[in-house]
């Protein structure tokens, strides 16, 4: 019996008897993060990071049980260590370490190395077993420095504003969208206008202390606003409704990890792709399971069989594990409710 | 090269017209003519011919990138593109130095044709290491062959036009035909003197917009000429200073490849051009358009092709009669010389196009429904008094099509697309019943929408019964209404039967599997 395994409800415990991220309500529930395929509805107790507290409420609910533990601060679940480490993926986003008789298993959850503004950066914890997500698991990914995205998103909103047009950027209501903010705060882009699944996501960020750029709720403009010129950040989901008529000319892009091909920006039908991803590229992530000592490595996630392969033919004990999680889609994440488009 | 690189990639990016025709004009106003040149001849589809084989050179992209070959083969899966994939795969480069274009094209690609295998490789190597990004990707694209820009030939007319004050006619006739990429072409594009002395030069074509209101709102029957819409290779005759050209719509010069035509063409009298359809013909009678295919592509024509698949031009119009342009002549009058030219020629392998006679709407209406019957895709209607324009142009040239042929039936296999539907399954193979069994008779990849294809895509993944590489088969579950254009007895399909341009009309999640068509309604339509 291995310390965790894969159950009908998810990743489980079963001598502390909690689940990781479950996929089903279950007693107890371990957070790593707040993402609809992560954070799931009806369990009876969730344990999440104190920096992630304020999200998860948002979307679990007002009436959910939610602990919340500092970084690094070690609890006992039944005889169980449990503690929760940064995975740097978005605000709150943990990696959960489960220690008992002396063997250490780490569960990623999703996760990056590259620094971003908007939640603590990602931390190296040695283990004898790794669960990792692969979403970006193939070579041809690699991202370029976040400066060079963020400068060719400005040129681009600067060249809308001059022909007249608003830049309505998409990304995931819940990291990306904040991410952007974050890189865009302080530049000479403005004004910004946010979708609501985006605004108030943004309020929970700036209460835990993140500086985001000043935003404006969109559908608080009143009806003929002129929104030349501008920049709207929105989630992916808003493309192509009915909301997105106000803005009169845009011109529109999309930030992701998926960016980096030619052919999913291309079926996505945006303007322009950009290639920003709060999930690992390839080289940080054989980078960092390396680091992590671990000698087995499970991958749940993601482009899962060519990771697994890799490690093998250098040795490591690795394995596919079949997981409902899915990191970054290239189609849209399944939105909780309350998050649908508000005319 | 990285100003083209821009270029490339602003046309790529965006979807709209007015911006990709910018994105010309501001590089053909301040390009260097020889990369200007060069750009013209990519934008308006020319290729280099493949320089490396493609297996090589990925192999070499596998080395430099450290990566095996399943790997890169996971890779190529991902991205669906090889010249992306190994862009993608390789490390980033390391100089920024910039070299223009038409140095990159005559010094770096061209001489590799001359090269031997080592040289090749250490040449390309190093121009991985000098390019990055998109740069990359369309050196990729060159040395494979398979570079294309997004952008089609009456957009770069209108951009050169827009740059240069010529008129878009003129431009187009000069860059039809043999157009050289060269400093001195693409300074010439923009004189103003515009007698052009190249014989060889083929007017742009003149195309119809498809009917898609009543034909009754076209006005009168009397300001109409109809003729039967044939399904052949749309082609100009030309007959200049003693030569004969012949140019196929894609602005092919396929003289050699009909001989009947051309030998007849000898006859005509210098500056005779005539636009027509090139047809198989035999025993008086048209043949089915999968017998040309069989003379499309071949340059030598040897064994019984040419007494199997004879071909004749069926005249449509007449362009150019004793060294005068004409086009400008009404439609009436350009007919009337027409005959007379080809009456003249006293040659079999010219054959005026019949005039369909119509008094009304309805008796056209009769003739279009029995368009089939004279192996013909429908009706061209056009306006008696229309001259013949440049490019496809709405109001005097309508293309009147019959309805596909249509049946329902049942996806049995996907498989992942290319380019933009990568890693997306967007090809599938359909079947019918034969009794009580489910045979494959087509293959279709367009008519859906991106919504659909997700949400097939998704249901796909989730009900694979099993993988044969790429491709995967089904659970026989969704029911499509299909159409088609034509069809034919074949000894090379399973189901005996060959459909020409299937595509998706339908899903038609109202029917079950069991409701589908059987091979004998197929048959039926033989």
């Amino acid at each position: 019996m291995t310390l965790l395994r894969l159950a009908e409800r998810g990743l489980y415990c079963e001598a502390g008897d909690f689940y990781i991220d479950p996929w089903q309500p279950v007693q107890r529930a371990v957070i790593t993060h707040a993402h609809g395929d992560h954070a799931r509805w009806g369990s009876d107790r969730y344990l999440s990071s104190r920096e992630g507290a304020d999200v998860l409420r948002t979307r679990m609910g007002p009436g959910a049980t939610i602990r919340a533990v500092d970084y690094g601060e070690a609890i006992d679940v039944n005889g169980v260590r449990v503690s929760l480490h940064p995975a740097g993926h978005i605000l709150g986003s943990a990696q959960v370490r489960v220690e008992h008789h002396g063997e250490v298993w780490v569960a990623s959850g999703d996760y990056k190395t590259q620094p971003d503004p908007t939640c603590t950066p990602f931390e190296l914890v040695r283990c004898h077993t790794f669960i990792t997500e692969s979403t970006f698991g193939l070579p041809i990914y690699r991202w370029p420095p976040d400066s060079e995205v963020f400068d060719a998103m400005r040129a681009w909103w600067r060249s809308n504003r001059d022909h007249g047009r608003a830049s309505l950027l998409f990304g995931y209501a819940l990291g990306k969208a904040q991410r952007l903010l974050a890189g865009l705060a302080g530049a000479d882009v403005g004004p910004i206008y946010t979708h609501g699944a985006v605004e108030r996501l943004n309020r929970d960020y700036r209460h835990t202390g993140v500086r985001l750029a000043d935003t404006r709720y969109a559908s608080e403009m009143p009806r003929g606003h002129d929104f030349a010129g501008s920049l709207i950040v929105a989630p992916p989901s808003a493309a192509g409704s009915l909301w997105v008529r106000r803005f009169g000319t845009i011109s529109t892009g999309f930030a992701s990890g998926w960016m980096r091909v030619r052919g999913a920006r291309r079926r996505r039908a945006v303007d322009r792709g950009f290639v920003l991803s709060d999930h690992v590229d390839w080289p940080s992530l054989l980078a960092t399971i390396e680091a992590t000592g671990a000698e087995r490595v499970w991958v749940t996630h993601g482009t899962r069989e060519p990771l697994v392969r890799w490690l093998s033919e250098r040795g490591v004990d690795a394995r596919a594990v079949a997981s409902q999680w899915k990191g970054e889609e290239d189609t849209d994440p399944v939105e909780v409710p309350g998050e649908e488009i508000t005319a | 090269m990285k100003r083209f690189a821009l270029l490339f990639a602003t046309i790529d990016e965006t979807t709209r017209t007015n911006e990709k025709i910018d994105a010309m004009v501001g590089y053909f106003r301040s390009a260097d003519p020889a990369d200007a040149a060069w750009a013209v001849w990519f934008l308006s589809g020319g290729r280099p011919k493949r320089l490396i084989p493609v297996r090589r050179l990925a192999a070499w992209a596998m080395d430099e990138a450290g990566v095996p070959e399943w790997l890169f083969s996971e890779c190529y899966d991902a991205v669906g593109d090889l010249a992306e994939a190994m862009s993608l795969l390789l490390p980033d480069r390391e100089s920024t130095a910039d070299l223009p274009l038409h140095r990159w094209i005559t010094e770096r690609l061209l001489p590799l044709a001359t090269r031997g295998e080592e040289e090749q490789r250490a040449s390309v190597v190093q121009c991985w290491r000098e390019l990055g990004g998109t740069e990359r990707f369309i050196w990729n694209k060159l040395i494979t062959g398979g570079f294309r820009v997004g952008v089609s030939q009456q957009l770069v007319v209108r951009a050169l036009a827009k740059a240069t004050g010529v008129a878009e006619g003129v431009i187009a006739h000069r860059l039809s035909g043999t157009w050289v990429p060269r400093a001195e072409s693409f300074t010439s594009l923009s004189a103003s003197e515009t007698s052009d002395a190249d014989i060889s030069r083929p007017y742009p074509f003149f195309l119809a917009y498809p009917l898609e209101e009543d034909v009754e709102a076209l006005g009168s029957p009397a300001e109409w000429q109809a003729e039967w819409k044939w399904d052949g290779i749309r082609a100009q005759v030309i007959r200049r200073d003693g030569k004969t050209f012949i140019w196929s719509r894609g602005e092919e010069l396929v003289t050699e490849r009909y001989p009947e035509i051309a030998g007849a063409a000898d006859f005509l009298p210098d500056g005779t051009v005539l636009d027509g359809e090139i047809m198989p013909w035999k025993d008086g009678t048209p043949l089915a358009f999968a017998q040309l295919q069989r003379r499309i592509g071949r340059k030598s024509l040897g064994g019984s092709i040419l007494t199997d698949v004879p071909v004749v031009l069926v005249a449509y119009d007449l362009l150019e009669v004793a060294c005068r342009d004409v086009r400008n002549e009404p439609l009436a009058r350009r007919r009337a010389m027409l005959t007379d030219v080809i009456s003249a020629s006293r040659s079999a392998a010219f054959i005026p196009s019949p005039v369909v006679r119509f008094a009304s709407w309805g008796e056209a209406r009769s003739a279009y429904a029995s368009a089939r019957e004279q192996s013909a895709e429908g009706l061209m209607l056009k306006r008696m008094d229309s001259a013949y324009g440049v490019g496809r142009r709405k109001g005097a040239w309508w293309k009147w099509k019959v309805q596909p042929f249509t049946v329902d039936a049942v996806m049995i296999y996907a498989q992942a697309g290319h380019g933009r539907r990568a890693s997306l399954n967007t090809d599938y193979t359909f079947a019918v019943w034969d009794d009580g069994v489910l045979v494959p008779f087509a293959k279709a990849y367009s008519g859906l929408t991106d919504e659909e294809i997700r949400d097939l895509d998704r249901w796909i993944r989730a009900n694979t019964v099993e993988k044969f590489g790429p491709v995967r088969h089904v659970k026989p579950v969704h029911v499509f209404e299909l159409g088609f254009e034509g069809i034919q007895a074949s000894t090379r399909h399973k189901s005996g039967v060959a459909v020409r341009f299937p595509r998706i009309l339908r899903w038609r999640t109202d029917k079950r599997p069991e409701e589908a068509d059987t091979i004998a309604t197929l048959r039926a339509l033989l």
